[in-house]
């Protein structure tokens, strides 16, 4: 029996004000946490606080963003002020749990800061820190602040009511003229209006249609998109809901690659309890809409992540990119009309429906409307994962929000949007953070990795890795690509040793050309911006090697390990050994 | 030996048919296999085939394309080091040395005595706390070679 929204809303506000009226203990466990030994913090918290009989709920929620104050472990006080604690091991806990027992904190080195309005006395508060207060959080708003593993805890701090009101008051046509109102574009990379992508899909009256949430995510050094479903896939699961219904699509998928475990296991567990609730499934809250959805799976494949690639792997093939047209909303999955969206940009849309488009277009830059979900990586004191509206400057993210170099050298250079993205230099701190700020200075803000190097990086050392990661994953149908890549990683080996030859460059200039017209998708097509790139920025490092037959910093020195496609195959004894007989 | 092939072969047809979600395909089956076996056992693609309606051939296209299906029994331990560019501007290549001298290796495999399989993976997806590596899935950030001395002196222990 489906309940009103209003019973289920109720439900969740009960248990959320039985939680707060007891001690209440939360353990960010995202992969950052987890890299940073958060588990550990997590069992031993759990024993401890089993041992001393405690009344404590010990809650496990996803990544606030403060990567870089990894374990974090937040006490709730009895005003509702959160304490987070920075950097908590296993040592710590007893003391935290002495103060927490006693409604206080301690001690004051390892308090992180507070959240909260009341705040605590003496103690920081976190909205005042550089990390935060730049910060505008829509789609990360509850990030490391509300249980994933909890729809009701979600539903409490106002999930769903978007689809509610989508539901009860709102046309398709009406959802996407907001979409549209909001100016909201595409996170993926792409950077295309959300809202007239939709319109595509809701323009097609097939009976099946499918809509693609795409949280692939190779990209290293980007990892948000596997924050954002792995610390709150509700959001995630109802953006994709009202995106169903705002084109009429009849099936929903979350595509994650195989083996990361956190963000599969949320994902998997959001949809289950969203069916629990009557959220998914035959007539949504009593209405005429119908909708399903699963997690699909891709092996390890970085093209996976392109869409036409995507639905390939979907449909269990090889994840190789499809020829376009037909387009996917014309002819996706299965030959049916599909839209993908990347997992950040259904992670905006609950909050654009609740709050109307015209909130959204406020914020942000010229035609760069809300914030980027921006991941700062490498040679940073601060690394993590940010929310920030378009329009700082580059040098305001790495020098205010990051803290600047960690080593405490020269920023030398930046790499965005992931491996195909290219190197910055340095002067490049001033450009504006947004579409075209980001695309005239020749860069891609893409998934919103920004790595920062220092100058003890040799840009021949970087473009070398880079080259090397798209070698590794060009999928092989497009044979610029295949065989351009591999030489091109050839060549770079080469100049990095002091082997190069004197036409070396333009021997990569060529190759990059034809790799650039011959290619299908973006892999091949953009495969040369690394090295293109950090020839534009860093041509004397090139010249060093080449011409003088050494590397200026030394990073190119030493034995340089790259991953091999080949993996030994089963022998025929093998075979022999362990045939099984048909019965 | 029929009785271990027969094991074999139910323990493929379980792991395919446990599968908990609707849409079944090639990709999905043999992701629930590695998963099951730690590899594709080459008589599983024989299996995938029949039950999905496609040729063998199908299977192994699919199988060898991407990189994380392997097709003989992996190491008791499987170390991965990541190879990301974040990792490697924080030294991720002096700790493939470490990791490759202290397992007496010269690049990704199996140590001779299968005890631990090495792997460049090209981003664990914990990048804030770069250097990453892992042992059996577990992420282990800000490495170092201390750490990385312990963390194969722990796998050395329970083999």
């Amino acid at each position: 029996m489906a309940e009103t929204f209003e019973a289920i809303q109720a439900t969740a506000q009960a248990r959320e004000d039985a939680l707060n009226g007891g001690l209440r203990i939360r353990v960010g466990v995202a992969l950052c946490g987890e890299a940073a030994g958060a588990f550990e913090v997590l069992e031993a918290l759990k024993s401890e606080v089993a041992s001393r009989r405690l009344t404590a709920s010990v809650q496990e929620v996803g990544c606030i963003g403060l990567c870089y104050a990894e374990p974090l472990v937040d006490v709730q006080l009895s005003n509702g002020t959160r304490v987070f604690y920075k950097n908590v091991t296993p040592e710590d806990l007893p003391a935290i749990l002495d103060a927490a027992a006693s409604g206080s904190h301690s001690p004051s080195d390892k308090v992180l800061g507070t959240l909260g309005d009341a705040g605590a006395p003496g103690l920081p508060k976190i909205e005042d820190t550089p990390q935060w207060k730049c910060q505008v959080r829509i789609a990360t708003r509850n990030t490391g602040t509300v249980d994933p593993g909890e729809i009701q805890e979600y539903i409490a701090t106002g999930g769903y009511t978007g689809l509610a009101k989508a539901l009860s008051s709102m046309t398709q046509e009406e959802l996407i003229e907001e979409v549209k109102t909001s100016g909201l574009r595409g996170r993926g990379g792409a950077a295309f209006p959300t809202g007239m992508k939709w319109g595509f899909l809701q323009g097609s009256n097939r009976p099946n249609k499918y809509v693609l949430v795409n949280c692939e995510e190779g990209d290293p050094g980007a990892y948000n998109d596997k924050g954002l479903v792995e610390s709150d896939p509700h959001t995630v699961v109802e953006g994709t809901i009202i995106a169903g219904y705002a084109t009429g699509a009849n099936y929903g998928y979350i595509f994650i690659r195989h083996g990361h475990v956190g963000p599969t296991k949320r994902a998997q567990n959001a949809i289950k309890q969203a069916y629990e609730q009557g959220l998914l499934g035959q007539n949504i809250l009593g209405s005429d809409f119908s909708f399903d959805m699963e997690v699909a799976f891709t092996g390890d494949s970085y093209v996976a992540g392109e869409e036409t690639a995507l639905m390939e792997a979907i449909e269990g093939k090889r994840s190789m990119p499809r020829a376009r047209p037909p387009f996917p909303a014309q002819s996706g999955m299965w030959g049916n009309p599909s839209n993908i969206n990347n997992v950040k940009t259904i992670s905006y849309v609950p909050e654009i429906v609740r709050q109307g488009g015209e909130w959204f277009s406020e914020i942000g830059y010229e035609r760069s409307k809300g914030t980027a979900i921006l991941c700062l990586t490498g040679d940073v004191n601060y690394p993590g994962m940010y929310e920030v509206p378009f329009g700082l400057t580059l040098g305001q993210v790495v020098n205010e929000i990051a803290g600047g170099t960690a080593s405490g050298k020269d920023v030398k250079l930046l790499q965005t949007g992931g491996p195909l993205g290219g190197v910055l230099g340095a002067d490049s701190l001033e450009i504006m953070l947004d579409y075209e700020g980001m695309s005239a200075a020749g860069a891609i803000l893409g998934s919103g990795g920004i790595i920062v190097g220092a100058d003890d990086i040799c840009a021949v050392d970087l473009a070398r890795t880079l080259v090397a990661f798209c070698q590794f994953e060009s999928c092989g149908k497009c044979f610029p690509c295949r065989l351009g890549m591999t030489h091109l990683v050839e060549v770079l080996e080469r100049i990095a040793a002091n082997k190069g030859r004197p036409d070396d460059l333009d021997l990569m200039r060529s190759t990059g050309k034809t790799m650039a017209m011959g290619s299908l998708c973006g892999h091949g097509q953009l495969g040369f911006n690394p090295i293109s790139s950090a020839l534009k920025f860093f041509e004397e490092d090139f010249r060093v090697h080449l011409e003088e037959g050494r590397c200026p910093t030394g990073s190119c020195d030493g034995a340089f390990n790259r991953p091999t496609r080949t993996r030994p195959m089963a022998t025929a004894e093998w075979y022999a050994k362990e045939e099984y007989v048909t019965p | 030996m029929v009785e271990v092939a027969e094991t074999l072969r139910a323990r493929v047809v379980s792991a395919i048919t446990a599968q908990p979600q609707p849409t079944v395909t090639v990709l999905s089956s043999l992701l629930a296999i590695e998963e099951e076996f730690g590899y594709i056992p080459p008589q599983a693609i024989d299996e995938v085939a029949t039950r999905e309606s496609v040729t063998v051939n199908d299977v192994w296209a699919v199988a060898t394309f991407y990189t994380n299906f392997r097709f003989t029994p992996p190491g008791r331990h499987i170390v991965e080091v990541c190879w990301g560019p974040t990792c490697h501007l924080l030294g991720a290549q002096s700790l493939v040395e470490r990791v490759q001298n202290a397992l007496g290796m010269s690049g990704e495999g199996d140590t001779p005595d299968g005890n631990v399989t090495l792997k460049y993976n090209t981003c664990l997806g914990a990048c804030a706390q770069a250097p990453v590596m892992a042992a059996d899935h577990h992420l282990h950030g800000r490495a170092t070679n201390e750490k990385v001395d312990k963390l194969l002196n722990s796998l050395k222990g329970d083999s």
